[in-house]
Parts: C-alpha cells; structure tokens; sequence
C-alpha cells in the first residue's frame, strides 16, 4: 500500500490559480474524497497528481516527490481516470482496457504474453467479456466507465484517481461503479482519491473528505464533519438538510426554498 | 488482441500484392521485351538458376536502367507518403492531415522554383543535380519555421497552433513562390511539370539518393505504431498512461517529415497518396496504428506502382503527371471502399 502526500501544492493557469497551497497526506489504503462547487479546483488537483498539469510545491508518493520520477515510472505509481475520458472510435474494449500496460511496456517494445493475460483477467474480473471485441464507440455510459475503470485496474498502480467517476451515470450505475472501486480498492489495497459532486455518494463510500473553495481547503475530516448544513450553505451557496441515519449515513437533501418557511 | 485471428494474414497479403506490382511495373512500358520474356530473364539472373528468356542485352538495359529504378523509385515515394500520412494523422489526431501539412511542400516547391529560375537550362548534366538538394533543403527549412513559431503553446493547443503555422508558412512559401514565377513566367511550365510530379526520370542514382532517409524515416514511425496507438485517448491522458507526449509528437514528425522531404525532393509533388492511402486501410483492416502503418506503407508501395504504368502507356510519349494518375484512379477506388464498407456496418 502507497501513502500519498501533498506540501503546499499549487496549479497555476496563466495568471489564475486553481489550487492555492493544498496540504494534505492520504493514508495507504484510504479513499479520500474531494468534494466543493464547480470551479473549486477539485479536477486541478487530481490533474496535478496524475502529471497532466504542472504544479509547485510537493506531492510525495511514499515519501519522495513525483517531479523526481519518469511519467512512466508515475504512471507505474498513479491511475487516472478524467472526468470525460476519450475512447477512440474503432477501437476494441479489450485494446482499450491494454492501453493501461502503457506503463510496462519498453519505449519500442510490446506488450507481452503477461501485458495480454493480465489484461483477460481484468476482463474476466470486472465481467466485462462482454465488451472485449466491441467498439467503444457503441457502448453505453456505464459500459464506457467500467472499461475505463479496467483499464486503470489494468495498469496496477497502488493509487486510483477518480474525477467525478459517477458524473454522468443513473443512479443504479453510479453505485455500480462505487461499489467496484471499493471492492478493487479493498482487494489490492490501492489508496484513492476522488473528486464528486454526490455528497452523500461521497460520504458513504470515502473514508475522509476535504472540501476545498476558490483553491482553498475549507474543512476536512469525516463525513459527519464535514458535511453539515451551515458549511454546505457557506460554500456551495445550497439550501440542504442532512440526515443522520441510524446505520451512521450521512444524506445530503436539497430543499426547495419555500420548505424552509 | 486485432493481431490474432484473420487480421495476422494483412501483411502477408499486402507483400505479396507488393511483389505482383513490382512484378507488373517491371513488365509492362511502351518500348521494351514482350512482358512475359521479364520474370523468366529475372529468375535467369538469380543465382543457381539459367533459364533462357530470350532477352537481348538492349532489352534487359531497358527493364533494368529505366524500368526498375522508376518502379523502385514509385514504390519508395509511395511507401514514404502513406506511411508519414498516416503518422502525421496519429499525432495530430486529424484524419484531414496530409503529409504536406507544415510547409514541406510549399518549402520544396519554393526551393525547386529558385533552382529553376536561376538556372534556365536544364540542371540534371551537372556533377550533383541540385534541384533535389535544394528542393529538400527548402521543405526542412520551411517545417523547422512551422515548428519554431508553432510550439509556443502547451498540450493540445501546440497541436492547433503547430497546424495552424504550417497553413502560414506554406501560404508564405506558395506567394514567394509566385511573386518569383511571375517575374520569370518562362520557367512557369518547367515549375509546373515538377510540381506536378514526375518519376518518368528515375535513375538508380535518385533511388541512392533517398533511400538512406526513406529507411530511417520508415523504421523510426514503424516503432512508433504502438505509441501511436496510446496517443489516441488524447495528450492528457497519454500522458497519465506515462507517454512523453511532446517528445513522442517531435520525433514522429522529424521522422515523417524527413522522409518526406527526401521523396518530394526527387519526385515532386505527388498529391493524394498520403491522405487517401491510409483512410482505405483503416477501412479496410480497422483504426490501431499497428496495422495501419506496415500496411499504409506497403500499399502505398504498390498503389504508386501501379497508378505509374497508366502515365508511361496510354499517353506514349506526353507521359501524364502521376499526381494527375493518383488522383483520377485513387478517388473513385476510394470512394468505392468509403460506399461498401460503409454499407456493412
């Protein structure tokens, strides 16, 4: 298992910045979850760790810091899943799902017997033999987000980065789509890190949230801290009520303003 | 995975109807042995082997001095112009990219056109014809002018930017180029014949000439197949699955744009092949680079051999420009291929 640190870390874009001095360390193992309205820098972050974007200051993976490594050695280290990820048309779900061997493979080499097996095998395991000789174009969202979450199983890192993984599925595909990554994540001990928009999504399946504001963070700690009602007013400008259920979870309800007279 | 089952007999196949064009291009012309006189003439020159084909020693000089290296040299353009076409339109992730897309066209046409108003007479007598030098020079110069404006930006947008340079630098070459053929106007239809393309003075010499960047341009892209492949999902998450995107985007384009600078400088300009060629392959064989790049190149091979013996026949001996031949069988064969396999699917 792999412990994520981060010193005083910040994305600039031209003149704006979209994280201002992030400080934070994940524990091996932990799902840590990013939550904060649009534009907070939630996506800028998970960018910054999987090198899309550059960064200052220091994200340390076990200890020693990401700028001091390859990409491939990063993407050994990191997986990413964006937020709309790109899957080329004319492609099979299994090509798709071996892209993630990138990392393994030499600068001009193949990928091996093992890059292929290893690649079934997530197939097997996700059950997605279904969609190994399809075309991605012609898969529905929740296939497309399964065989991206295959290919990032696919490329083994010990941490998994999620932005907005449930965006653009229903409600049935969203906790389809949770429940796999807790399950890969309780398996293989990977250390998460995810960005959503779902609070109470987002406060039953991670195991700390940090809800950031403008590049800043704002408050951080579990569930039952971080997400009540005064706090999600200040910084999302909503009306909510948060329930606490009797299991412990914590749920997140709009309410219409009229309600509230 | 596309590797295994009926997919691994495409490069088999595409060599072997590699082989019958070369075959087909040594064979036929205006002047010349019966064809079927040549393939027995060529196993008599193979070692261990003496078959009698009849052949005097005018007509083999005639397959092998003129023939062969205008077959060689068809294959070669063919091969290079497929193979930097497809790349370019991995790297660039635009299916519309040609591989005269920053300005080694406009740049060899603009080199080859002050070669030629300087010197009104005919260049080819000298010791080193420099016509194709100055022609490849002037394609390098006018890419490295696209390169050095175009990456000032990062990620995708130093795509855009690099392409949208290479549209100026070539409207740059092409009204310098202009601006001198309007003061030169008698040199207009020498210009225009070399624009056009012509591979009906081929010499083993020009073959010499081109093969060392054709070889280094070719095996730099062919290991870059895989890559091209990853390139697909986009720079940003290339770049997560760990590819050194820029420096992937550099050296295919170096390597492309070398090959195709050399063939351009001894060929002219022969339109059509780089954009057409590799669409019907993906057409034919599916979109992976894998594929797509050994079998562009030896299409392409054989698609400019074969669109070469038409020219050299009908039209004895006017000799129609082979950018002209490309164009006129290559558009409805492809039109042909985008209609039926659009229909199967």
């Amino acid at each position: 298992m792999t412990s994520l640190a981060f010193d005083q870390v910040r994305v600039e874009y031209s003149k704006r910045t979209a994280v201002a001095a992030f400080t934070d360390t994940v524990k091996p193992g932990e799902w840590l979850c990013i939550i904060g309205p649009n534009g907070a820098g939630k996506s800028s972050l998970l960018r910054a760790i999987a090198g899309v974007v550059p960064h200052s200051g220091r994200i340390l993976v076990d200890g020693s810091p990401l700028t001091a490594r390859s990409s491939r050695r990063r993407a050994q280290l990191i997986a990413y899943v964006p937020q709309s990820p790109v899957l080329p048309s004319g492609m099979t779900g299994a090509e798709y799902v071996l892209l993630g061997r990138n990392p393994f493979v030499t600068h001009f080499g193949r990928e091996s017997e093992l890059d292929h097996s290893m690649v079934d095998d997530v197939i097997e395991r996700l059950d997605l033999a279904g969609l190994a000789t399809r075309d991605v174009d012609t898969l529905s969202g929740g296939e497309r987000q399964r065989l991206v979450i295959a290919r990032a199983i696919a490329q083994e890192a010990p941490i998994l980065l999620l932005d907005e993984p449930t965006a653009a599925l229903d409600i049935g595909h969203q906790q389809q789509a949770l429940e796999l990554v807790d399950t890969l994540r309780l398996e293989h001990g990977l250390t998460v890190v995810s960005s959503m928009h779902d609070l109470t999504l987002a406060g039953i399946y991670s195991d700390r949230l940090v809800l950031i504001h403008e590049g800043h963070t704002v408050a951080s700690g579990i569930a039952r801290d971080v997400l009540n009602a005064s706090v999600l007013a200040e910084f999302y400008g909503a009306n909510v009520r948060v329930h606490h259920d009797e299991d412990g979870t914590i749920v997140v309800v709009p309410s219409k303003r009229e309600a509230l007279k | 995975m596309s590797m295994r089952g009926a997919s691994q007999w495409w490069i088999p196949g595409a060599v072997v109807a590699l082989a019958c064009s070369l075959l087909l291009g040594v064979m036929i012309g205006p002047a010349g042995p019966t064809w079927w006189r040549v393939p027995l003439e060529l196993l008599n020159r193979l070692p261990l082997l003496s078959i009698d084909s009849g052949l005097t020693e005018t007509q083999w000089a005639i397959v092998w001095q003129i023939r062969a290296p205008r077959v060689v040299l068809a294959a070669l353009v063919g091969s290079t112009l497929s193979i930097a076409g497809a790349s370019y339109q991995g790297v660039f992730r635009n299916p519309l990219v040609d591989p005269y897309l920053l300005g080694v066209a406009a740049g060899a046409g603009l080199g080859a056109t002050i070669v030629i108003t300087v010197n009104r007479s005919s260049t080819s007598s000298w010791i080193i014809d420099p016509l194709p030098l100055i022609a490849f020079s002037g394609g390098l110069i006018a890419v490295l002018v696209t390169y050095l404006v175009g990456t000032t930006g990062k990620g995708e947008r130093s795509s855009i930017s690099l392409v949208l340079a290479g549209v100026a630098v070539t409207s740059l070459a092409t009204a310098a180029q202009t601006f001198l053929l309007q003061r030169n106007s008698d040199v207009i239809r020498q210009v225009y014949s070399w624009i056009l393309g012509r591979l009906s003075s081929a010499t083993w010499s020009d073959v010499r000439l081109v093969v060392p960047y054709v070889v280094f341009s070719t095996v730099v892209l062919l290991l870059h197949r895989r890559l091209l492949d990853v390139l697909r999902v986009g720079d940003e998450e290339a770049t997560a699955l760990g590819v050194n995107v820029s420096r992937v985007r550099l050296v295919v384009v170096i390597a492309a744009t070398l090959g195709t600078a050399s063939v351009v400088a001894v060929s002219g300009l022969i339109g059509f092949v780089g954009i057409i060629v590799p669409h019907a392959v993906r057409l034919v064989v599916g979109t992976s680079y894998r594929l797509v790049l050994p079998i562009s190149l030896l299409f392409g091979a054989a698609f400019l051999i074969l669109a070469d013996i038409p020219g050299r026949v009908l039209d004895n001996p006017a000799e129609t420009p082979i950018g002209v031949v490309t164009a006129f069988l290559g558009a409805p064969f492809f039109l042909l291929i985008l209609r039926t396999r659009k229909n199967e699917r």
